[in-house]
């Protein structure tokens, strides 16, 4: 059960090895979090990362699940809530692609669409379902500030978060009224993996910085979380600016 | 019978869970409803005065039991009365006072069913004479998880798990308690101030003994030499002699009429209670209490239960909720006592509603708070920065000075603590799963804590 502030006791991540997911997990665990579920593909980043929550205290299992495999999730998720009540589930799977290559191998655009939308959509689903049914819980989504408005620069990426954050939004009004609590959290540009190499953009900010941003969102209930908190203003005035505006601009 | 699913808080409205809120209004309907919980089970739930989570079960089902609300008998000569669990003991007072007789305990409110007052076995101001609630409970009707009604009796295992039990050994349908006579319905009140920490510990153990009633309002925010600064106010009911002769109070010793003042809206703006304006209401508070005063006149409403003038008043913590800190350390560990009031003065927590009380003998119920010693309840808006981390360490503390924290008022306890505070959850958890193995009984504090 979460406690007064918010923090959960058990925490389910759907996409175990994403570096957001698991400094939010570490913090967690640092506070009352005991038993960890990391789901993601079978490989050795996902055993490690599950050995480095172990070494902090928690209890931590690790299960199959890809993304791309919709058909799959039910059975999955069943078998997780089957071993008891989940106080939070992380949604953090996601790809960025290369814009310039999936652009020329449009299969490959589909690909990260089908990850980060179509994939999401389906376990979003599936677990809102048996938080539902245990009465409590707090869905956390990962989407992103590019989702805000589709820059030239990865408006691919930009439109399957766009779809996700969207979903969620009205996944968390379907919900409102029956115990479960959705959250979506809109990152700017996070220092991961999944940046390294690219030019760093405005207001960069850290996993361990959203992991605090979702630790306090926890606390107050939130439905949105921007991080930094900045990037609100600014993504709402990037969000009117007129279009031929928009394209000039160097983002 | 009435159910719907709704989403359920306690007082302190953090931690929000969905269940499905059936109100029995009979004996038959309450066993049906725990012969027909689901896999998710149900909890009892009396006025929803717990601060935290006790009377959640997320996914399951709630037990109003405030449908069931008659007295089936009072004797009169010998103080004694049996009813329903979900009698309030404000309900209680309006019948039993112009009889002569009061509660034998009643906590900071009256709004609260005898079935929660057993169940949490909660404590008043005149613990170190009388004890906890279940002192002055003779035998209670328990419905169990085989949808069966048993009759426990005052000093059997059954009892002594469900008095402080938190609703988790069965459902408490009917109650018998022996009352205190009483002349008026008035209080002789004795006001006094301590200037720190030290001196209000001192006037404490050396004047309790003298008064039935007992408890000191403690400034919090205070710092420096005022650390720890109090306002004492002990008294008992008044004797017919103590009234003016012609006066209304005189012709009518025992009636009870406590006043309402209106409920704060329901969207209470969030951080009207922050450090500055608590600090200027503590401040007045302390000025405006005499340095010493003996013999004054008050209203039991006024002495026992200033906050039920204003319903709803959990309301003024705002949409995020407020947090209830209440623990117990033995005598002989004032030195934690202390050092605990230091770190949440140095924290500069805005809490108005501190109060500390020496508790007298425990009684023997398994989860049942009040031990001899210490006890201090203070009250937390949940957003402050940095009070999580805070109650944990004051946790480790009062575990490693063999104290406990309150269960009724806990809702964010490390479970890890748990046996540490409570010796004989072990036990309580043993005769649970004797009794109730499909785990019909069980709420979100339970889950939490594992008991």
């Amino acid at each position: 059960m979460k406690d007064a502030f918010g923090l959960p006791q058990s925490l389910l991540v759907l996409g175990g090895t994403s570096e957001i997911a698991l400094a939010t997990a570490r913090r967690l665990v640092a506070r009352r979090t005991r038993t960890v579920w990391l789901a993601g593909r079978p490989s050795p980043a996902l055993e490690e990362a599950a050995a480095g929550l172990r070494a902090l205290g928690a209890e931590v299992r690790t299960t199959a699940f890809d993304a791309l495999d919709p058909e799959s999730h039910e059975a999955v998720l069943g078998k997780v809530f089957a071993e008891g009540d989940l106080d939070m589930v992380l949604l953090a799977f996601g790809v960025l692609g290369d814009q310039a290559r999936d652009e020329r191998e449009p299969l490959k655009a589909v690909r990260v669409a089908q990850t980060n939308y179509t994939g999401a959509v389906s376990a979003a689903l599936f677990s809102a379902a048996a938080l539902q049914s245990q009465g409590h819980g707090s869905l956390v989504v990962l989407s992103s500030v590019a989702g805000e408005r589709a820059r030239r620069a990865n408006f691919i990426y930009g439109s399957s978060k766009a779809g996700l954050d969207t979903f969620t939004q009205g996944l968390g009004d379907a919900l409102h009224g029956t115990g479960v609590h959705v959250m979506v959290v809109r990152p700017g540009f996070v220092r991961t993996r999944m940046t390294a190499g690219l030019d760093e953009a405005p207001l960069a900010t850290t996993p361990e910085a959203v992991a605090t941003a979702i630790e306090l969102g926890l606390r107050r209930r939130s439905e949105t979380v921007w991080v930094p908190g900045a990037l609100r203003v600014v993504m709402s005035a990037l969000r009117h600016a007129p279009r031929a505006l928009f394209r000039r601009l160097p983002l | 019978m009435p159910a719907e699913t709704v989403s359920v808080t306690g007082w302190g409205r953090t931690a929000p869970t969905n269940a499905l809120v059936i109100r029995p209004r009979t004996y038959d309907e309450a066993a049906a409803a725990v012969r027909g919980c689901g896999a998710r089970g149900g909890i009892p739930r009396g006025l929803g005065r717990a601060y935290g989570d006790a009377a959640q079960n997320a996914g399951g089902a709630v037990l109003d039991m405030t449908g069931l609300d008659r007295i089936h008998a009072i004797d009169a000569d010998q103080g004694v009365v049996s009813c329903d669990a979900g009698v309030s003991l404000h309900r209680l007072m309006e019948v039993l006072l112009p009889l002569g007789w009061f509660v034998p305990v009643t906590p900071g409110t009256r709004q609260v069913t005898v079935g929660g007052a057993i169940g949490a076995d909660i404590h008043g101001k005149n613990h170190h004479v009388s004890g906890s609630f279940s002192r002055h409970v003779l035998s209670l009707e328990l419905l169990t998880a085989d949808g069966e009604v048993r009759t426990v009796g005052s000093g059997t295992p059954l009892f002594d798990a469900t008095t402080g039990g938190m609703g988790l050994t069965g459902v408490i349908l009917t109650a018998t308690l022996r009352l205190l006579p009483v002349e008026t319905s008035l209080m002789t009140v004795d006001t006094e101030r301590a200037r720190d920490l030290d001196d209000l510990m001192a006037r404490l153990s050396a004047g309790d003994d003298r008064y039935r009633y007992s408890v000191a309002w403690i400034d919090l925010l205070a710092r420096g030499a005022a650390t720890g600064r109090a306002v004492l106010t002990r008294g008992d009911h008044a004797p017919r002699e103590a009234l003016r002769r012609g006066t209304r109070a005189w012709r009518e010793p025992l009636a009870f009429r406590p006043g309402r003042l209106p409920a704060p809206p329901a969207l209470f703006p969030e951080g009207l209670l922050s450090r500055r304006t608590v600090g200027w209401f503590n401040e007045f508070w302390y000025r405006s209490a005499p340095r010493a005063r003996t013999g004054e006149l008050q209203r039991l409403s006024a002495f026992f239960h200033p906050l039920d003038g204003m319903p709803h008043w959990n309301r003024i913590y705002g949409r995020g909720g407020f947090v209830q800190y209440q623990f117990v350390v033995g005598h002989g560990r004032e030195e934690t006592l202390r050092r605990i009031v230091r770190r949440v003065c140095a924290h500069r927590c805005p809490s108005f509603l501190a109060v500390l009380k020496r508790f007298g003998e425990a009684d023997p119920g398994w989860l049942s708070f009040p031990v001899p010693g210490w006890t201090l309840a203070l009250d937390v808006p949940a957003g402050l920065p940095g009070l999580a981390a805070l109650l944990d360490a004051l946790d480790e503390d009062v575990a490693a000075a063999g104290g406990r924290v309150y269960l009724a008022k806990d809702s964010r306890l490390r479970p890890e603590l748990l046996a540490a505070m409570y010796p004989r959850a072990a036990e309580f958890r043993a005769l649970r799963q004797e009794a109730d193995p499909r785990g019909v009984f069980v709420s979100d504090l339970a889950r939490r804590l594992g008991l």
